[in-house]
């Protein structure tokens, strides 16, 4: 008979030697770097265009996400639907998205039809027309969507968190608006495509099963374009904090649920505190089995699901806990996740607990780093905020090694309900 | 190709193995043969409850979810109207603790009162969350509800009303889990950093134990050949008005499923499909459009879906959408279209075999639909499809007497707050 009360021997992840697969570097003649990464079994490939053309650079709200979206719309050779129907009839899918800092273009398919579909993205990257029925159709289209999501609580805490941590005027802060929306122009989506993409700074990442004349193939189609390897200008944002830490929005007069969004300023990746933070934001409320899931859904119901998390920003961030609750439970949601804060200020973590962390996060990274798409995000992560190597490595040494005091004392550093604003929308 | 082995245990429960030595992990997929379709109509969204109950602990075993952490395993669960799937994926070398967690509460749940009082509130706020507290969050009730008579593809599996999960009780549990959680009811798939023998020997361990329990004998009422169109013209305080259309289609296993698939793409499936360019971009008309369907084991709902730009009738809508249902209908799809949606397919294809997760899933998927090795014939079965067969299908589908159209219109805010918005819904449930 077999013991089923005792757990088979494991072997403990901790201790498991992680190593990122090295990325394979080349430089278009035209300054724009190249990373790749070659694996993976089937026949498929993703290529990732980035370019410095976030909202940080646009000088008018939302003008940098309507010229990323608008940039498949139209060239001077192509309809919009000419160039879906050529992505399409090779089976590929061409998307395209906007951040912050960056905004990306991502494409996939199988390997063998690239060449096909290269030259399509070059004549994106130079002809772009931005015609004006599509400029007004995106205005129309994103108006009723933009009603549609006010209506969720949750798109409006997370609008309104943000606007509290950087204030409005800031890019991490902004969110679209109907005014600005409607004022988006023509002249204007040209303006900041020519500066941010048709001679913008550009990286391109490719990973999965790669031809053998990769390089060669990204030289010919974009090697001579006026995209540029230099660093951008950045222009300084200031951030203004809202000075009101508490808030109570009424959004849902029916609505059976709120969004709770509590969150304060986090420093950026470049902190040393960082490595920590990511840590004990696991055990805090990074997991299935972190202490806020497992008090507020697993023990008092209050919620589908319970989490927190460090912002993805580059100048600054924000350490957030978001949750959705019952309409009356919301405030004894917030109530708990204070608990939690106090507890990990006041008591170490057990040994047994941390141990289950570190395993748990040290097996979720070896799953993490499985494919060739996974790794060439990893890789795009740490080149994007200008971080080495090595910044892979420490995160790991951290999660093996960090302590159960310097986690007490990093919560007693940041886990202190005064900083952090309160956000509920019902 | 995907290359597997398949054996059965004396007591029934069906395993098989994938082996990828190109990854670290392992993952091991339990698939139960149980969905909403598998309720009683006076307790719909059991099936999904119980999925959660599946890690509220087990008889020797009480945290399913700190045991595997530890190992640095991962997991998830899903449930869906026909199927209910458990999976997790952990570093190779630890892959017999999977076994343990997994053969354990098969073996027996520890049925913890606690644990339902709790889920039941948890799988309150989901309801709430995703389908409640959301705009057009009860259409598919709707749909589903009008476009079914009989079979259990009626209700969500979610549930049909927060009563029916409120109201569930310990010994509904333990009933379930004895009619449903036995291995002549899974199929257990291993797959990644794993040899076949070494599955083969952990599977005899620790699922070789457990008794076979009954087989459960699905007979669900079929639905009938609609003959009639169905609709329903209902409001909600939502901003715009949403139109959805519906047509009985042929189950997964039918051979006729190809074609359909195949035609709700070139239809409504990406920027470049026929109800996307003419609809949304050239007649304004729909600020987004799609034509799907859910794959259901038995015979499912081809949908057509949108919502409208403002100052645009619903009637202009869907006259719209049965201009280019006729114009398909009359001319069929040209050679280029038909070869854009297969290599469409092809691709979609062997992205989804890119992870070993995904690879397992599909295994246990088609294992349940009867043969592990369909999954090596699809592409093949969709290669096959003519323009021919597109146009019969477009003919034989999608025509008025099958379908189901459903007006989800915009309210004036003050109409609806006025009125008893839980007597609308129990008005609708009839």
């Amino acid at each position: 008979m077999i013991n089923r009360k005792e757990a088979p021997p494991y072997l403990n992840a901790v201790d498991f030697d992680i190593r990122l697969k090295p990325v394979d570097k080349y430089v278009l003649r035209n300054g724009v770097e190249v990373y790749a990464i070659n694996a993976g079994a089937e026949e498929v490939i993703q290529v990732e265009w980035v370019f410095w053309a976030g909202n940080w650079y646009e000088k008018r709200n939302m003008v940098a996400a309507a010229a990323n979206f608008l940039l498949k719309n139209g060239t001077a050779h192509k309809t919009a639907f000419a160039i879906n129907e050529h992505f399409d009839y090779y089976g590929a899918s061409f998307g395209r998205s906007c951040y912050s800092e960056t905004a990306l273009l991502n494409l996939q398919g199988l390997t063998r039809h690239l060449p096909r579909l290269l030259p399509v993205v070059r004549e994106i990257l130079t002809e772009a027309s931005f015609p004006e029925e599509e400029l007004a159709l995106y205005q129309k289209t994103n108006a009723q969507r933009l009603d549609v999501n006010l209506k969720k609580n949750d798109f409006v805490a997370n609008r309104l968190i943000d606007e509290k941590l950087y204030g409005f005027d800031h890019p991490y802060g902004r969110y679209s608006r109907h005014e600005d929306l409607a004022a988006i122009g023509r002249e204007e989506l040209l303006g900041f495509y020519d500066q941010y993409y048709r001679r913008g700074r550009c990286m391109i990442f490719v990973a999965g099963r790669l031809p053998h004349d990769i390089f060669a193939q990204l030289e010919n189609v974009f090697g001579d374009l006026p995209l540029h390897g230099n660093t951008t200008v950045r222009t300084d944002h200031t951030i203004t904090p809202a000075t009101e830490r508490i808030y109570r929005v009424n959004n849902d007069p029916q609505g059976m649920q709120g969004a709770i969004r509590l969150a304060r300023p986090f420093p950026n990746r470049h902190h040393p505190d960082f490595f920590g933070a990511q840590v004990l934001n696991n055990i805090f409320g990074g997991f299935f089995g972190s202490r806020l899931m497992t008090n507020i859904r697993e023990d008092k119901g209050y919620t589908y699901g319970i989490y927190s998390y460090l912002q993805n920003h580059r100048q600054s961030s924000a350490w957030m806990v978001s949750t959705e609750a019952g309409r009356d439970v919301c405030e004894a949601a917030i109530r708990e996740v204070y608990n939690e804060m106090e507890r990990l200020r006041n008591e170490p973590v057990g040994e047994e607990e941390l141990l289950l962390v570190r395993n748990y996060i040290m097996g979720s990274l070896l799953g993490d780093l499985d494919g060739p798409f996974q790794v060439i995000g990893r890789w795009k992560n740490l080149i994007l905020n200008e971080l080495g190597e090595s910044h892979f490595y420490k995160s790991i040494d951290t999660i093996k090694n960090i302590s159960a005091e310097s986690l007490q004392a990093l919560a007693n550093k940041y886990l202190q309900p005064d900083a952090f604003y309160e956000m509920v929308v019902v | 190709m995907i290359q597997f082995a398949r054996f059965v245990l004396s007591n029934g429960l069906k395993v098989l193995v994938h082996e990828d030595a190109s990854t670290p992990m392992a993952v091991v997929n339990v698939l139960y043969d149980v969905g909403a379709r598998d309720e009683d109509p006076r307790r719909t969204g059991f099936a999904h409850l119980f999925e959660h109950l599946m890690f509220g602990g087990s008889i020797n075993i009480a945290e399913y979810d700190d045991e595997l952490q530890k190992a640095g395993g991962e997991n998830n669960a899903y449930t869906t109207n026909d199927l209910t799937n458990y999976y997790c994926q952990l570093p190779a070398a630890n892959i017999e603790t999977a076994f343990w967690l997994e053969s354990d509460r098969m073996l027996s749940l520890a049925f913890s009162k606690k644990s339902l009082d709790v889920q039941i509130k948890v799988v309150s706020e989901e309801f709430k969350e995703h389908y409640l507290n959301r705009p057009y969050g009860d259409l598919w009730f709707k749909m589903r509800q009008m476009a079914y008579e009989v079979h259990p593809y009626k209700w969500m599996t979610i549930g049909r009303e927060l009563k029916h999960i409120e109201e569930a009780s310990l010994a509904d549990v333990k009933t379930f889990f004895g009619k449903h959680y036995n291995p002549s009811n899974a199929i257990l798939v291993v797959a990644g950093n794993v040899v076949t023998e070494q599955v083969y020997a952990l599977a005899e361990k620790w699922f070789g134990p457990i008794p076979a329990g009954e087989k459960y004998h699905r007979r669900l009422p079929q639905e009938p050949v609609q003959t009639v169109p169905r609709r329903l013209d209902t409001s909600a305080l939502v901003p715009v008005d949403a139109f959805v259309k519906t047509w009985h289609m042929p189950a997964r296993l039918d051979p006729r499923y190809y074609a359909v698939d195949l035609m709700s793409d070139i239809l409504g499936h990406g920027a470049s499909s026929r109800l996307y360019q003419s609809l949304v971009k050239e007649q304004h008309l729909f600020t987004n459009l799609d034509c799907y369907h859910f794959g259901s084991s038995d015979a499912g709902l081809l949908a057509v879906e949108g919502r409208l730009v403002r100052g645009i009738t619903l009637e202009e809508a869907e006259a719209a959408v049965q201009q280019q249902i006729a114009l398909l209908q009359e001319n069929g799809v040209t050679t280029a279209e038909l070869e854009k949606v297969k290599n469409k397919t092809e691709s979609t294809l062997a992205f989804e075999d890119m992870s070993v997760m995904s690879r397992a899933a599909s295994l246990a998927y088609y294992e349940l639909l009867g043969d592990a090795a369909l999954i090596n014939e699809e592409l093949e079965k969709y290669q096959a499809v003519t323009a021919t067969d597109i146009l019969n299908e477009s003919r034989a589908v999608l025509t008025e007497n099958n379908s189901n159209t459903l007006y989800y219109r915009a309210a004036a805010e003050a109409a609806v707050l006025a009125g008893d918005i839980e007597n609308e819904d129990e008005e609708d449930d009839d």
